[in-house]
């Protein structure tokens, strides 16, 4: 059985910034692995712990700044590694998910996994559209939302548990071959072990083209434009505190006396 | 032209975002001299689409088929009526039902996406506004194309008041059985717990910024000192340091006490939805471009290893 496992790294923002056209400069982005994603990660890897003759294989659209959180990935437990990028791909400023989607149709379409998880979302831009998308391309199955999965593989059935609004789970099975995106908290993600560090740097990660995945120019057009970017207006009026914390501290204390609290 | 927006409900119930759907679909349709059409799949379609006969709704059509949302027959359902309709703007809700469908939906249209709209201007072509980076910046995206899907962030427009004159028609839609597959077999809700956050009137809610378990204690010593609950966005839950009944948000509890107090919390739009009700919102935060600050009264922008103890002390604690 194979599980493809989609991965991507995420820009954190400095907590103060500027805007250098339409994104924030790149002085003050850091990296990091995609919460979402190190939740799918990790349940791809229970599943190759907890079933004999599962691969897990990563799959990523990112530039060489992105095989930091590959490796990480790999270094958790994940067998090999797939990054696309070429320089049309570097080209475009946004992408979105449906083109996002169409790159990892094509990794999909080569490695006929069993099941693909994804993350609910990527924490920077947040579309949540990358994994349903994905799934309708394959003509697959799919679930969004997933904070519970049990694979039941003679069956080819996937029976999860869709974290709904309020407290709520939907239970669902799902045929496979499915997408799921999986939800943070459905299990426990692992910190890599020295031992799987070593081992990661010497596990395969394969770079391809658009070329390579027999596709073209045309995979990376989309009719939406990314236009502006800018600081939201405040639409708040909060009273900030200023000064030494007991200061700050003694003026909140005030503040809780007035509203009844704590006397 | 025509705008359609599709409704969401769930165990017998229109939710609140069907009634803002009409609001954001009556802007585009104004903005465009459409008409408005909002459409109900599956559950008890005829009390439903008397309830969506809001002000502004030109026409409301039911799918009468099977009880709860099932993906596979909302994407069937819903193509058929784009189908039908050829709209413009296809309107749907940003909520967990909607991430499952959505996408699909649009895929299946060739309809271009735009995910989480908090604003929509058209004006010759459609721009959306949308949030980045936990929403610390706001972009804007034009669709150059005569067709989108929006997803529309809950509770950014206001619900469509009722009474409006709209006839409501059945739509017929032969929905292929062999192409569902996935079946929806239940639901359970989150256990009861040991509180109930709900009730709180004072609450100190703990987020990502407390880094370890361990320093959890200064939370509770405050919480202590102003006889108050300990509640916690996600990330703290997830991480099994707080047990999920004292989740504030979206996934978890929605709260409205008298005094609520964030710290270490960015305030990202699901955790807001949980506590944007409280009487007074009071931010810990060492990031002054947090977006909880932008529906705090009260903040320190500090950190909160020192504001917290400092604040404790001065209840006695
Ligand atoms: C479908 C879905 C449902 C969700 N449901 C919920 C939900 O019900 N509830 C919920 O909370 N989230 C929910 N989320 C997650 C949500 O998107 C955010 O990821 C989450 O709310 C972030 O929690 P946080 O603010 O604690 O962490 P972060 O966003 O990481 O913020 C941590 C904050 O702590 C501050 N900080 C760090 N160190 C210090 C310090 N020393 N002193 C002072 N401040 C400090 C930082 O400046 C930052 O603002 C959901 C997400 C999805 C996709
Ligand atoms: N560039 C990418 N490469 C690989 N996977 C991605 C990429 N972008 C998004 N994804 C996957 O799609 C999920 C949802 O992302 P999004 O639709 O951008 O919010 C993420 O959690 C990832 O699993």
């Amino acid at each position: 059985m194979k599980v493809l496992v989609t991965v991507t790294d995420v820009a954190v923002v400095d907590d103060e910034f500027e805007i250098d056209g339409l994104d924030v400069d790149e002085r003050y982005l850091t990296y990091e692995l995609n919460e979402w994603d190190d939740y799918a990660v990790e349940e791809a890897v229970q599943i190759a712990e907890d079933v004999t003759d599962v691969e897990v294989v990563t799959v990523t659209v990112g530039p060489e700044r992105s095989e930091e959180v590959i490796r990480k990935a790999l270094a958790k437990g994940a067998d090999r590694a797939v990054r696309v990028w070429d320089d049309a791909i570097a080209e475009r400023d946004l992408l979105d998910a449906e083109t996002k989607a169409e790159l990892l149709a094509a990794v999909a379409r080569e490695e006929e996994p069993d099941l693909i998880l994804s993350g609910v979302q990527s924490g920077d831009d947040s579309f949540a559209a990358t994994g349903v998308t994905l799934a309708e391309k394959l003509g697959d199955e799919w679930a969004a939302v997933v904070n519970q999965l049990d694979l039941d593989q003679d069956e080819g059935l996937a029976s999860v548990h869709r974290e709904l609004e309020g407290g709520v789970d939907e239970l669902t099975d799902v045929e496979l071959p499915a997408v799921l995106t999986i939800q943070t908290g459905i299990n426990e993600p692992r910190y890599a072990s020295l031992r799987g560090i070593r081992q990661a740097q010497n596990k395969p990660l394969d770079v391809k083209s658009l070329e390579e995945l027999g596709l073209d120019g045309s995979a990376l057009e989309s009719p939406l434009r990314w236009t502006a970017t800018y600081e939201p207006e405040s639409e708040g009026e909060a009273t900030v505190f200023e000064g030494a914390p007991d200061e700050t501290a003694g003026e909140l204390a005030g503040v809780l006396r007035d509203e009844g609290v704590g006397q | 032209m025509t705008v359609l927006a599709v409704a969401e409900h769930r165990r017998g119930e229109l939710r609140d975002v069907s009634h803002e759907l009409v609001s954001a679909g009556r802007e585009l349709a104004d903005a465009t001299g459409s008409e408005l059409h909002v459409a109900v799949v599956s559950g008890d379609v005829e009390s439903f689409g008397d309830e969506l006969t809001r002000e502004g709704v030109d026409a409301v059509h039911t799918v009468d088929y099977g009880e709860e949302f099932n993906h596979d027959v909302y994407v069937q359902a819903v193509e058929a009526l784009a189908d039908d309709l050829d709209p413009q703007y296809l309107l749907l809700p940003h909520t967990v039902n909607g991430l499952d469908y959505a996408p699909a939906v649009a895929e299946r249209l060739d309809y271009p996406l735009v995910t989480d709209a908090v604003g929509l201007e058209a004006d010759g072509s459609l721009t959306v506004t949308r949030e980045m980076y936990g929403s610390k910046v706001e972009t804007t995206i034009e669709v150059e194309s005569d067709h989108a899907a929006l997803t529309v962030r809950p509770a950014e427009w206001p619900a469509a008041p009722s009474g409006g004159d709209a006839t409501v028609e059945p739509f017929d839609v032969s929905i292929d059985e062999g192409a569902v597959r996935s079946t929806v077999t239940g639901f359970e809700e989150a256990a009861g717990g040991d509180v109930d956050i709900s009730e709180a009137d004072v609450l100190v809610s703990v987020g990502r910024g407390i880094e370890e378990e361990d320093n959890l204690d200064i939370i509770w010593d405050l919480a202590e000192a102003l006889d108050a609950t300990v509640s916690a966005s996600r990330p703290v839950v997830d991480n099994g340091w707080l047990p999920k009944n004292r989740q504030v948000g979206q996934s978890g509890k929605v709260v409205t006490p008298d005094v609520y107090i964030a710290v270490g919390i960015s305030g990202a739009v699901q955790h807001v939805a949980g506590m944007k009700g409280a009487d007074t919102i009071i931010a810990i935060n060492k990031d002054p471009n947090a977006p909880i600050f932008d529906i705090a009264d009260y903040g320190i922008v500090d950190d909160l290893f020192e504001v917290v103890p400092a604040l404790t002390e001065q209840f006695g604690g």
